[in-house]
């Protein structure tokens, strides 16, 4: 018995060591301590309602974030604005729709149910406006980069003075953590590039962090739902599984075999 | 198969039985007189039917709301993880399902390898496991394919360009595996109706393996035949069906932790990128649990000689029954073999380790040695141990005491010790 | 005595065992069954607007509004006047015309005949209203069930008029 479960614990450790070791990175990532780690992780709403203020303001101009929608802001377990305040923020946007009964498409202000507006019309214009480098989708950008939160929140603050002997092209910059420490985005976050209206101070670590915590619930909309059913269900297999084992010890004690 | 012949007691009961015989099955699999002495090794069967389950009615509703085709396959996902009542829930109990499956089977296989399960009269009980083994990697393989991120589609184009290696016909059988010249949409479409399909292959694989299985009984850990039913077995039922479940719960709460609290752990970070045609991403690995051929693959530097070499990886277990000749069984009695057993576990875990590293210098130098190791493991090393080992005494049964006069309990316990 | 305490305790874990492995049963069956209900998006689809301006009197359009066709119809005077004479004891499902129209001029409701599902044809049937091709039901121009198996009046949904041009349903 005993034996069996360190075997377990053993194997389980292997796992995450094989991961560990292969995500291993040359720069240890920054970690600003989130909220929506652990077991009892939660987002901050205050939080996710600055970080969209910071992706609509200075992301949304390149990246598009095309799998959420407007509907979703007040959604329980997101930023939750009231379902008023998510109607108003989609009514500022131009939804193209059609066609009419003409034939002809048409734009009209956004609704709660239309799915969040992209810069550019598609992949081959967004690249083409920038560079020649394609500004991702951020829908799930956080699950897409190994490190996860953490690498987005180096990346924004990883920006720094190239060291001497490395030569940039135009349009392309130096940070710290990027993969080859090569980025064709400019540093995006400045000191007051926002206006927090709840007066918080928009430092560069504050709105970092705020637009990753953002994205990060984008990513994982319903974190906060599978952190709270996963631990009921492991106080729930926790006690039946005693309640088995005792069981089966009474079953077992018709026989001299010890189980 | 039960020695007695078994009456249902009531007259509708004898009546049904008489037409169709299910309740002569299920006092079968109730009475089956199972060896008392099968540890918590031996519960990996049923772990695995409960995963087989699980992941076919996970699959199923998954298959509800998801569009096999190019455009579509990546916005359906997340439709699913972030639209559908419980999506996320079913995707993350499908997707690491697929790894806890991978789990059990390899503990279940190497279990099989420790007590010598493979061998006379359960070679068929074998073969079918291996063949669903198999099926079980395609399977797994086809379902990575349907995300359609940037792992799928590329993890696609390097396993079907496998083929491509066959001398010959190997282009024409690439082109008609993906139905085009790349991976495209109608890759991904078959791959769909494939991978729905297989699972019931198994199935129907699994039962035969069953049946198979209570054509002579279990094995056991001292690996002696055993009569049957005697003071050395019990019924499955209660005995053996609470023992698994225990051990189910067990496995469940592993799972658990993996699902509700690092789903994406087992992943890789690349396939939340959608799939595209013109950009391979920097490491390409396939799931850890495909790893230890992967490396094997990697580790011959001519491409046909190397997808020879990872077919013939699961082939030389098919043949396994044949290459491992010792009468006796169970690796307690055999200190050598003992041994080399675990000379294989770590060659297989080093291999997997150094198939998810860049097949470059040290890393490619350790995997040519692993993969020699390995084929020299079963052509070499098992037939000759089969002609000289000096195997230790085998009692005659659980309760009687071996030819020396030790009662067997004492050298159980003995053993456990070492 | 030492002996039925025991068989107490051990039917006692045996009893909670299964209680509990039940409602584990049900808690996972949930999931699997909730799967099945319409999902968020689905649930937030948009209100329609619809431009009315082109109908004329006499005619009418259909929309489709959450997967279902909706009629819109501009009602002549005629027809007006014929839906509001009706007996309300004469109706099957007693609905006055001013409840079904909010402005007597259109008659907003779900084409749906209310017996299994079918379309019904405008301009049809024995009250000048609609009739189901289906199973024959007919429908007064107020889209009020008058004969055949259809059990309630066609449905009104949830409608306004934003302007004199646009109505939005939903």
């Amino acid at each position: 018995m005993k034996n069996f479960l360190k075997y377990i614990l053993f194997s389980i450790f292997l796992f995450y060591n094989f991961n560990s070791v292969a995500a291993e990175q040359s720069n240890k990532l920054l970690d600003p301590g989130w909220t929506f780690k652990g077991f009892f992780g939660k987002f901050d709403r205050a939080q996710l309602q600055r970080g969209y203020q910071v992706y609509t303001e200075v992301c949304a101009a390149c990246h598009s974030m095309k799998y959420l929608s407007y509907r979703n802001l007040s959604q329980p377990g997101g930023p939750e604005f009231s379902e008023q305040q998510a109607k108003i923020i989609a009514s500022q946007f131009e939804v193209t729709d059609g066609p009419n009964s003409e034939g002809e498409m048409f734009t009209r202000p956004g609704r709660l149910s239309d799915k969040f507006v992209s810069p550019y019309p598609n992949d081959q214009a967004a690249t083409a406006a920038n560079g020649g480098a394609y500004p991702p989708d951020m829908s799930v950008l956080v699950k897409a980069r190994k490190g996860g939160a953490d690498y987005v929140y180096s990346v924004l603050m990883g920006y720094e003075d190239p060291p001497s002997g490395i030569i940039l092209d135009d349009g392309v910059y130096y940070n710290k953590y990027m993969a080859g420490n090569k980025i064709k985005m400019s540093k995006p976050l400045m000191e007051g590039a926002v206006e927090y209206l709840d007066g918080t101070i928009t430092s560069e670590e504050q709105m970092a962090k705020d637009v990753v915590a953002f994205l990060a619930w984008a990513a994982e909309p319903h974190l906060e739902a599978r952190h709270k059913i996963g631990f009921r269900a492991i106080i729930y297999l926790l006690i039946i599984t005693v309640l088995v084992y005792f069981s089966m010890k009474k079953l077992w004690s018709r026989i001299e075999t010890k189980v | 198969m039960s020695d007695h012949e078994y009456t249902p007691k009531s007259k509708f009961g004898k009546w049904f039985n008489d037409r169709l015989p299910l309740l002569t099955l299920s006092n079968h699999l109730t009475e089956y007189p199972t060896p008392k002495n099968l540890n918590y090794w031996w519960t990996f069967g049923g772990i695995l039917t409960f995963c087989l389950i699980t992941q076919i009615v996970t699959g199923l509703i998954l298959a509800m709301h998801y569009v096999a085709s190019a455009d579509l396959a990546f916005g359906s996902v997340e439709h699913i993880m972030r639209d559908v009542n419980y999506g996320w829930l079913m995707r993350y109990v499908h997707a690491n399902g697929a790894s806890m499956f991978f789990l059990a089977v390899y503990i279940h296989i190497f279990r099989a390898l420790y007590y010598g399960s493979y061998k006379a009269p359960r070679e068929m009980i074998w073969i079918i496991g291996m063949i669903i083994y198999f099926l079980m990697m395609a399977t797994a393989f086809m379902g990575y394919v349907l995300p359609w991120g940037q792992m799928s589609f590329w993890g696609a184009t390097v396993i079907t360009n496998l083929f491509s290696a066959i001398p010959f016909v190997g282009e024409s059988i690439t082109n008609w595996l993906w139905g085009g010249y790349a991976v495209d949409n109608p890759t991904l479409t078959r791959f769909y109706s494939l991978h729905y399909l297989f699972p019931f292959l198994i199935f129907g694989l699994v039962i035969l393996h069953i049946w198979a299985l209570h054509v002579p009984g279990n094995n056991n850990p001292i690996g002696i035949d055993i009569k049957k039913p005697s003071k050395d077995t019990v019924p499955f039922h209660p005995y053996i069906v609470i023992k698994d479940l225990f051990a189910l719960l067990i496995f469940l709460i592993i799972f658990a932790f993996f699902v509700f609290y690092s789903p994406n752990i087992l992943g890789h970070a690349d396939n939340y990128i959608e799939a595209n045609p013109l950009v391979t991403p920097a490491h390409i690995v396939p799931e850890w649990y495909l790893l230890p051929f992967y490396a094997i693959l990697r580790s011959v530097p001519d491409k046909l000689f190397g997808v020879i070499a990872m077919f013939a990886a699961i082939f030389v277990l098919v043949i396994l029954p044949w290459l491992d000749t010792s009468k006796v069984r169970s690796a307690i009695f055999r200190p050598l073999y003992k041994q080399f057993y675990w000379f294989l576990v770590a060659d297989v875990l080093i291999l997997g380790y150094v198939g998810a590293m860049p097949a470059e210098g040290l890393y490619l130098l350790v995997a040519r040695v692993a993969t020699a190791y390995y084929f020299l493991h079963f052509l070499v090393i098992l037939p000759i141990l089969g002609a000289k080992e000096k195997t230790l005494d085998v009692p005659l049964s659980l309760t009687e005491p071996i030819l020396g006069g030790v009662p067997n309990e004492a050298i159980l316990r003995k053993k456990k010790e070492i | 005595m030492e002996e039925d305490k025991k068989t107490e305790r051990r039917d006692f874990i045996f009893t909670a065992s299964y209680a509990l492995g039940a409602v584990g049963v049900g808690a996972v069956v949930w999931p699997l069954i909730d799967q099945m209900n319409p999902d968020a998006s689905v649930k937030a689809l948009a209100s329609t607007e619809v431009d009315i301006s082109g109908v004329e009197k006499g005619q009418s359009i259909t929309v489709l509004w959450r997967g279902k066709p909706v009629f819109i119809r501009r009602r002549t005077e005629e027809e007006i006047i014929k839906a509001k004479n009706v007996k309300l004891e004469d109706l099957p499902h007693p609905e006055t015309d001013e409840d079904r129209a909010k402005n007597p001029e259109w008659l907003v409701m779900l084409g749906v005949c209310t017996h299994l599902g079918c379309v019904p044809l405008g301009d049809k049937g024995e009250y000048g209203g609609w009739f189901c091709p289906c199973h024959g039901s007919h429908y007064d121009t107020s889209g009020r069930i008058r004969k055949g198996p259809a059990p309630t009046n066609m449905e009104i949904p949830k409608y306004e008029f934003v302007n004199s041009n646009t109505i939005k349903i939903g």
